[in-house]
């Protein structure tokens, strides 16, 4: 006897059951399939491509009305169903009743709205059916449409109307794209293609209202205040199972419609399938698992044994040109080995995971030929014991090839800057090498590429070899450290000329063989990135050594010292006194005068730091950075204010000099004296840059060192006014950070670069002088500031996460 | 196991680490970039460095006295002699969990 089987949501699981089922068993059913849309069973989630142009909606309909009619399906599309009655075994349609036998709930999701203000403006839209992508058609070149969310669905949006020439921004809260299907790597690698379809991203953005005129969205406003004006918002920010009609008619439910392992609810005749329920605490939102339930669905309502069970499942995005996937489990647990191949060349980025000999995850971006074989692994668990070393390359890998460390080089682009003094790019040096420039010294002579600073001769070197071949052989340079195959110099360059402003970038785009390098190299990029791009960047603390990060230096016993800044060498009696009351509070074991004209507080407890800093502030104390790769102190002696044979007001100059550089971060320390004559008292002769003052003026030294090292400083140049030394002073310190490798201290990069190369630049081009003077200043408009007083706000930091001694005693 | 909640993973710095006290000294607490949890000794072998101030990269942490370096995994000094224990954690629903029962069952020993 046919049995009554009504269904609620025509969508792609019921639609793919209702196949099975008239396969199956044609006769068994008397189907009555309801749904809200006013249409039938079409494939959501070609949605994207219709958007694109690339399909017509006719294209993706599975079910078209022929089909149900052959199948005996009773239609009642554009009618949403109001209420079950389970002890009547009746749905209630908009117009009226229908009986059942069996039911089953296929009413999908639901799109998440954010509670904006201003989220009912007319424009303001989800993308989930054929009406919200029709809505996205309609707009075109002139129009601007803001999508929040940077997951599958919104950037699918975004590059859907881009492609129509829209012009497109995402806001995406996070820190990278996709986050929960991709690791930072591939999501900086999606953005890159991304923006290069001309869609502008914002990331880490907080969207605060939505802004209207007439009734009709006009913005979206940020967090930071920035307004994004548009035509159509679009929020794809997630999905909730549509679970309300089986709520209201007492089903179990939790965040879905809970189901057992044959898709049945805790009615026996019910059974639901879709985004719509909850399996063993899962909810679903991608095609693959709802065919397996709709298969099972459809077995289990003809009698047959069966059951539902989770798999694994890969992503990938429908974009043309963004070739990504993601699969398995890539974030969470212990004992797990990475396995990261990068090709900056072809923008490729690889991934694996494996634990215990399994691979239990993958990430790919740029080439996903392989991901299918890779997801067949992940799926079976079978031990890649044997071929761990080969993996990454794939099934077709026959051994022999690796990974060529030219390639970043390789990758450039012809315009890209290879020597910054000379102006000279790529194309220009491998023209010359094409020429007949068969090494370093040709090439120097034909193009002046590196003959200046010399800092890239690295890379001209590698171009010589990607250019040769095997009949150039590149004098061994020092990589910064294994994660990469380039010199400090070389990065430095690169980060440079290819304006890289993130560390993902670094890693990506110079091939780094790490996912977030180590401690020698981050700290590194973290500078060269800071000193590059001081306003884009933001500093990383968790790249820096703890002295740096915990604004203290670390003892052998792990406690801190605390040095406050004396400008100068100055101090007043409410300085002593409140260095005094901290040292009592706090107690401080020891108190100590240093070498460096300052008193220092040693052995302070971590915990304490911030209370010790905010105590100190408050006298007008900050920090002194006595940790920090930066201006340490500057020296100085009494000068013309006590002292018989001074010539000029030496302590009042090097209280400017410090005010001026104070907080500015460099490759390595920086310390400074400024003497009132050529008796010397404050030991200028041997600092990173030392005045000595005389009655002509002010001679300015540079590159002295006394730390494992002792040397002469070299004379700058000599100057009539105080104004000028701190101009020098300063464009110097900027060349500094420029172009010196990480923890080079200036004199050892002076002694790279010649002492010619760097007076051409700050004493005699007054152009270069003026932009290095005014690129230091932009910089210090950022760190010029106490450090002390910001960590002093977050104490929290610095305690313990929790006190578990006190669980155990209980 | 006795799954002990210390708070949301986000009160620990991503690729750094906060401190646990406990009543056999303290355990340092680590996330990785990631999102992974670790929990190991908060005391290095060689001189007592505490590790929770080191820099973390990928799934090591470099000791921020003399730089040996430890794989948060195992607890192995790498080219060294020497291993921290480790603890079991984890991340769920956005908590982290610590096995309190291990961390009380080394006292017992
Ligand atoms: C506190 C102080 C010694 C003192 O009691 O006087 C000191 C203490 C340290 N010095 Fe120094 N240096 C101190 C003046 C000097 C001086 C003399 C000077 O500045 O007039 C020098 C020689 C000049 C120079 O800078 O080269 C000096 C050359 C060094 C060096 C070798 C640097 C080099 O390039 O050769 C290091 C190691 C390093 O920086 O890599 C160092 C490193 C250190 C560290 C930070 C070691 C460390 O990494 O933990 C010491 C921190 C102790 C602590 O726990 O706080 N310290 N150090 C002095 C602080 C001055 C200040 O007020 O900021
Ligand atoms: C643009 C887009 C792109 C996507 N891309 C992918 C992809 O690439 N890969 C992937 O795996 N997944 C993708 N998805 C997700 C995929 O489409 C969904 O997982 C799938 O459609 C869910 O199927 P379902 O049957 O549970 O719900 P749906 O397909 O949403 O069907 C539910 C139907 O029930 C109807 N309904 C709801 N309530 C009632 C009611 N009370 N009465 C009558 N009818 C009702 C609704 O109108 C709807 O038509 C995409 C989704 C979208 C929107
Ligand atoms: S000379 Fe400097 S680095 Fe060496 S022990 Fe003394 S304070 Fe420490
Ligand atoms: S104390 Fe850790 S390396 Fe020395």
């Amino acid at each position: 006897m046919t049995e009554k089987l009504v269904i609620i949501g025509a969508g792609m699981a019921s639609g793919r059951m209702i196949e099975h089922l008239v396969e199956a068993a044609p006769d068994a059913f008397d189907i009555t399939l309801f749904n809200a849309e006013p249409r039938g069973n079409y494939n959501r989630i070609m949605l994207s491509p219709v958007l694109a142009g690339d399909k017509t909606y006719r294209e993706i309909v599975t079910h078209d009305e022929d089909w149900y009619a052959q199948h005996g399906v009773t239609c009642r599309f554009g009618e949403p169903v109001v209420a079950i009655d389970r002890d009547m075994k009746v749905v209630e349609g908009a117009h009226g009743h229908v009986p059942y036998d069996k039911l089953v709930v296929a009413t999908g999701s639901i799109p998440f709205m954010i509670p904006l203000p201003g989220r009912d403006l007319e424009g303001v839209i989800a993308y989930r059916d054929l009406e919200d992508t029709q809505r996205m058609m309609s707009m075109g070149a002139g129009n601007r449409v803001v999508v929040i969310g940077g997951g599958l669905l919104g950037l699918e949006a975004a590059a859907g109307m881009a492609a129509r020439g829209v012009d497109v921004t995402v806001v995406h809260i996070m820190g990278h794209l996709m986050e929960r299907q991709l690791d930072e790597a591939a999501g900086y690698l999606l953005k890159k293609s991304l923006e290069a379809k001309g869609i502008t991203v914002k990331l880490q953005a907080n969207s605060k209202e939505i802004l209207g005129q007439d009734g009709h969205v006009r913005a979206l406003l940020l967090d930071d205040g920035t307004e994004l004006p548009c035509d159509l918002l679009v929020m794809a920010v997630g999905i909730r199972p549509n679970v309300a009609l089986a709520q209201e008619a007492g089903l179990a439910v939790g965040k879905g419609i809970h189901v057992d392992d044959q898709m049945i609810t805790s009615d026996a005749d019910v059974m639901a399938v879709g985004e719509c329920v909850e399996h063993q605490g899962a909810l679903f939102g991608l095609v693959a698992p709802l065919y397996d339930q709709a298969k099972v669905a459809a077995q289990t309502l003809l009698g047959q044994e069966t059951a539902f069970r989770q798999k694994t499942l890969s992503t990938k995005l429908k974009v043309t040109g963004c070739d990504l996937f993601s699969a398995g489990d890539f974030a969470d647990g212990e004992t797990r080995e990475d396995i990261v191949f990068r090709d900056p060349a072809r923008g490729v980025y690889k991934r694996l995971v494996i634990e215990d000999d399994r691979l239990i995850g993958a990430v790919m971006y740029g080439d996903t030929a392989d991901s299918n074989w890779f997801f067949g692994l992940i799926q079976s668990g079978e031990s890649i014991d044997e071929m761990r070393d080969t993996l990454i390359f794939g099934p077709a890998f026959q051994g022999g090839s690796s990974v060529d460390p030219l390639s970043a080089v390789a990758a450039l682009p012809p315009e890209a800057e290879i020597c910054g003094c000379n102006g000279i790019c790529k194309s220009t040096i491998t023209e010359a090498i094409e020429g007949g420039a068969g090494d370093l010294a040709a090439v120097r002579a034909t193009t002046k590429a590196s003959a200046s600073c010399g800092t890239c001769t690295g890379l001209v070197e590698q171009l010589l070899q990607v250019t040769l071949g095997d009949a150039f052989r590149v004098p061994a340079a020092q990589p910064i450290c294994g994660c990469c195959d380039l010199t400090h110099e070389d990065v430095r360059r690169l980060i440079k000329s290819q304006a890289l402003k993130s560390q993902e970038a670094v890693w990506q785009e110079l091939g780094w063989k790490t996912r977030n390098g180590c401690h020698v190299c981050r700290p590194a990029v973290n500078f060269y990135l800071l000193a590059d791009w001081p306003l884009e960047y933001q500093d990383d603390p968790q790249s820096r050594f703890v002295n740096e990060r915990k604004h203290a230096n670390i003892q052998k016993d792990g406690t801190f010292s605390v040095v406050p800044r004396m400008w100068g060498g100055i101090t007043n009696p409410t300085e002593l006194r409140a260095i005094a009351d901290a040292a009592d509070k706090y107690n401080v074991p020891t108190v100590k005068v240093t070498g460096g004209q300052r008193i220092d507080l040693l052995g302070v407890k971590g915990e304490d730091l911030p209370y010790i800093w905010a105590d100190l502030n408050k006298a007008g104390l900050v920090s002194g950075h006595a940790y920090s790769k930066g201006l340490r102190t500057v020296k100085t002696c009494v000068g013309t204010d006590h002292c018989r044979f001074g010539t000029q007001d030496s302590t009042g100059l090097g209280i400017k000099l410090e005010q001026v550089l104070w907080g500015s971060w460099t490759p390595h320390k920086v310390k400074l004296a400024v003497s009132g004559c050529p008796r010397n008292c404050a030991e200028a002769t041997c600092k990173d840059v030392g005045i000595i003052c005389v009655d002509s003026g002010y001679q300015v030294g540079v590159a002295g060192a006394a730390g494992m090292d002792v040397k002469q400083t070299e004379r700058l140049a000599d100057v009539p006014t105080e104004e000028e030394a701190i101009d020098l002073t300063v464009a110097f310190i900027q060349l500094y950070r420029e172009n010196a490798k990480y923890l080079d201290r200036p004199y050892k990069w002076v002694a790279k670069v010649g002492l010619d190369w760097v007076k051409a630049r700050v004493v005699d081009d007054l152009e270069e002088r003026a932009r290095l003077i005014a690129a230091f200043e932009l910089s210090q408009s950022i760190y010029r500031k106490d450090p002390w007083a910001e960590h002093a706000k977050e104490a929290d930091r610095y305690q313990t996460l929790a006190d578990l001694t006190l669980e155990a005693a209980e | 196991m006795s799954w002990i909640d210390l708070g949301p993973v986000t009160d620990i710095p991503v690729r750094g680490a906060r401190t646990l006290k406990t009543a056999l000294g303290c355990v340092a607490v680590f996330r990785t970039a990631e999102d992974e949890v670790f929990a190991l000794t908060d005391r290095c072998p060689h001189k007592g460095g505490p590790l929770s101030e080191g820099i973390v990269h990928g799934q090591s942490v470099t000791c921020p006295l003399h730089n040996w370096v430890f794989d948060l995994n195992t607890g192995v000094a790498k080219g060294e002699d020497a291993t921290v224990e480790t603890f079991a954690v984890r991340v769920e629903a956005g908590r982290v969990l610590i096995d309190a029962s291990r961390l009380a069952g080394r006292s017992a020993a």
